[in-house]
């Protein structure tokens, strides 16, 4: 038997403690609800908002890969394809911005139905590849039809305006706006894994033919898992187009499945607050070293290394393991 | 001959040496998941680096030592560039991929797209991204041949018949002489192989170095056909893992089949609807999913 994918509170911990649990999720609450509202102040407000955006794409992730145990490898395809979406929808169709993210969301739900229920036929490193072959199909799409501008992808996505009242062209509405998208999702993924069905999730990932055998129907929970998980990366993809006012082909390529990998490992998954961490530390590191050119691809492709030999529990992860705290 | 059947056959032909490097690149997977129970990302990567060092010991090599005269062409290159991937390979496996055997195998896959990032991100940093043509092809392989139905470049023929008469080696190889039976029998049960006194690690080890080595001949192979680019194994090892889901990555022959045959729908695509090329492996692999989930040489596992 292989030894499962160590996340926090699982392995290692000798006797819970609740009470302390419950005090770092608190300082942890705090802390990301303060930076989340006082960042601008201190911060490129543009680069808070690319940081939410991603964080959250990571925490979607995240409810897949560290609490039902699926790696897609194809999760751009959600990202990018409701960027498409709301760009499309903003931009052609006239609609609201809102409307523009929540039908990217739900294309995203769409296009995880149908991706996820082939992929789920098969399990573990299978189901990797057959969901980056399938996000390849997206890509291809992305380049090849009519409305989706080709290798310029979409540009000048108007921003709009919320119920027609607030002007998002002002960098402080629309920040608020953002910060108020990716609190909404992370509560949505934070009260999934704490329901009764993120529980089940959870059995899935320890043991299927345990859960199997109780009487889950594993195959629909996988699917539903998968669907919440492409619904809430459509809407942070759509909430990036919305911010910076374009949708690429740089969203839908393999390379940002792989980098929302990388966040979610080096935040630490199955944690809670992790793949937030994860996703500041990839996008600030992308930030700092943009100046070095394609040695970037190099940089993140070593501490993909280093993540997967020595640091597997991640940093919010391996904070667990030292307090002595779990579910983070 | 009708003129719709001509540009089957000879857009099928060119499909046929696409065919080349899936069926290749395809077998090596299948080897190397065998007996490691690991999808190496890097395979592309390793393919890719494998068409740079032939491209490097024929144009760069003499620069470099100063020898301005030297130019190592691709003869010398089809057994030198195999080696040296290869090499790579089995240092991979012992120092990067051994620690990981005990975790879940999804480890096992990051670990080597992190690898594959790190190649790629290095030939982009030192050659071009749009890729540099590749001029050591060998005289005898210039020039055409007439196949009755289109006239063919010789070298692509060369590719053709060289990569099957690899693969039918490799096939010999693993299902008729003792090292192969060797590798078979450690897929099947390694601790009983272990039991019998055979070195069990360390042909884990020769067997990665193998099946990199298959990708860096086909980076040989392929790089007086395309231009050489740091970006290729990126876009043909996603391909690659379609045909492999399709193929099923139970048998040797399974992967080299579907490789070709695949190659083939590919080219013959093109014939029909053009746009379609890039993707009809891709759907095809979701129709395969459909009706029989664990490949059509597969066992599901």
């Amino acid at each position: 038997m292989q030894d499962a994918i160590p996340t926090a509170g699982v392995d290692d911990i000798g006797v819970p403690k609740p009470g302390r649990s419950r005090a770092a999720q608190a300082v942890l609450w705090v802390l990301l609800i303060g930076a989340v509202l006082l960042a601008p102040l201190w911060l490129y407000p543009v680069f808070v908002m690319q940081l939410m955006c991603f964080a959250l794409f990571a925490c979607a992730f995240n409810l897949l890969l560290g609490f039902t145990g699926l790696l897609s490898f194809g999760h751009a395809a959600f990202f990018g394809g409701a960027a498409y979406i709301a760009g499309y929808a903003i931009q052609t169709l006239g609609l609201p911005p809102l409307v523009g993210i929540l039908l990217g969301a739900l294309f995203s739900a769409v296009l995880g139905y149908l991706i996820g229920s082939l992929a789920i036929r098969r399990q573990g490193i299978y189901f990797a590849m057959i969901t980056l072959a399938l996000a390849q199909i997206i890509y291809f799409l992305a380049l090849q039809l009519p409305f989706t501008g080709g290798e310029n992808g979409l540009q000048g996505i108007p921003r709009g305006s919320l119920f027609g009242l607030v002007d998002l062209n002002g960098s402080l509405a629309m920040y608020y706006f953002v910060a108020a998208i990716f609190m909404a999702g992370f509560l949505i993924i934070y009260r999934t894994i704490h329901s009764p069905f993120g529980q089940v999730l959870q059995a899935i990932r320890e043991n299927e033919p345990r859960a199997l055998s109780l009487g889950y129907n594993v195959d629909r929970f996988k699917l539903m898992a998968f669907i919440l998980s492409a619904a809430i990366s459509g809407m942070a993809g759509a909430t990036k187009a919305c911010v910076f006012q374009f949708a690429s082909l740089t969203d839908v390529h393999w390379q940002t499945s792989g980098e929302v990998i990388l966040m979610t490992l080096l935040g630490g998954m199955g944690t809670i607050f992790g793949p937030v961490v994860g996703a500041v530390a990839v996008v600030a590191l992308q930030f700092q070293l943009s100046g070095i050119g394609s040695w970037v691809q190099v940089v993140i492709g070593l501490i993909f290394i280093a993540c997967v030999l020595v640091f597997k529990r991640g940093v919010i992860g391996e904070l667990a393991r030292v307090l002595g705290v779990t579910s983070v | 001959m009708p003129v719709i059947l001509k540009l089957i056959l000879a857009q099928g032909m060119l499909g046929l040496n696409n065919g080349v490097f899936y069926a290749m690149l395809s077998l090596g997977l299948a080897i190397i998941f065998g007996l490691l129970k690991v999808v190496n990302f890097a395979h592309g990567a390793l393919y890719m680096t494998g068409a740079f060092v032939a491209l490097i010991l024929y144009s760069y090599l003499g620069a470099w030592l100063g020898l301005d005269w030297l130019h190592i062409g691709f003869w010398p290159a089809l057994v030198i560039s195999p080696v040296v991937i290869g090499c790579f390979g089995m240092l991979m496996e012992r120092f990067l991929l051994r620690p990981l055997y005990r975790f879940d195998p999804i480890y096992s896959l990051l670990l080597t797209f992190g690898v594959a990032l790190v190649l790629q991100g290095v030939f982009v940093n030192f050659f071009n991204v749009s890729g540099t043509p590749y001029p050591g092809q060998p005289a005898a392989l210039r020039g055409i041949v007439n196949l009755g139905f289109m006239v063919f470049p010789k070298y692509r023929l060369f590719a053709i018949v060289f990569s099957i008469l690899v693969c039918l080696a490799v096939w010999f190889v693993i299902e008729r002489t003792r090292v192969g039976a060797m590798l078979r029998a450690g897929t099947e049960n390694p601790d009983l192989v272990k039991a019998f006194g055979i070195n069990v690690p360390l042909l884990v080890t020769l067997t990665f170095g193998f099946g990199a080595g298959l990708a860096g001949l086909a980076g040989v192979l392929a790089a007086p056909i395309y231009s050489v680019s740091p970006l290729m194994g990126a876009d043909i090892i996603i391909v690659v893992f379609a045909v492999v889901v399709i193929g099923g990555m139970g048998s040797i022959m399974g992967a080299v089949v579907s490789g070709f045959a695949l190659g083939l729908v590919e080219g013959v695509t093109k014939v029909f609807y053009a746009p379609a090329a890039s993707t009809v492996i891709f759907f095809l692999m979701v129709v395969v999913l459909l009706i029989k989930p664990a490949g059509l040489f597969g066992r599901q596992g």
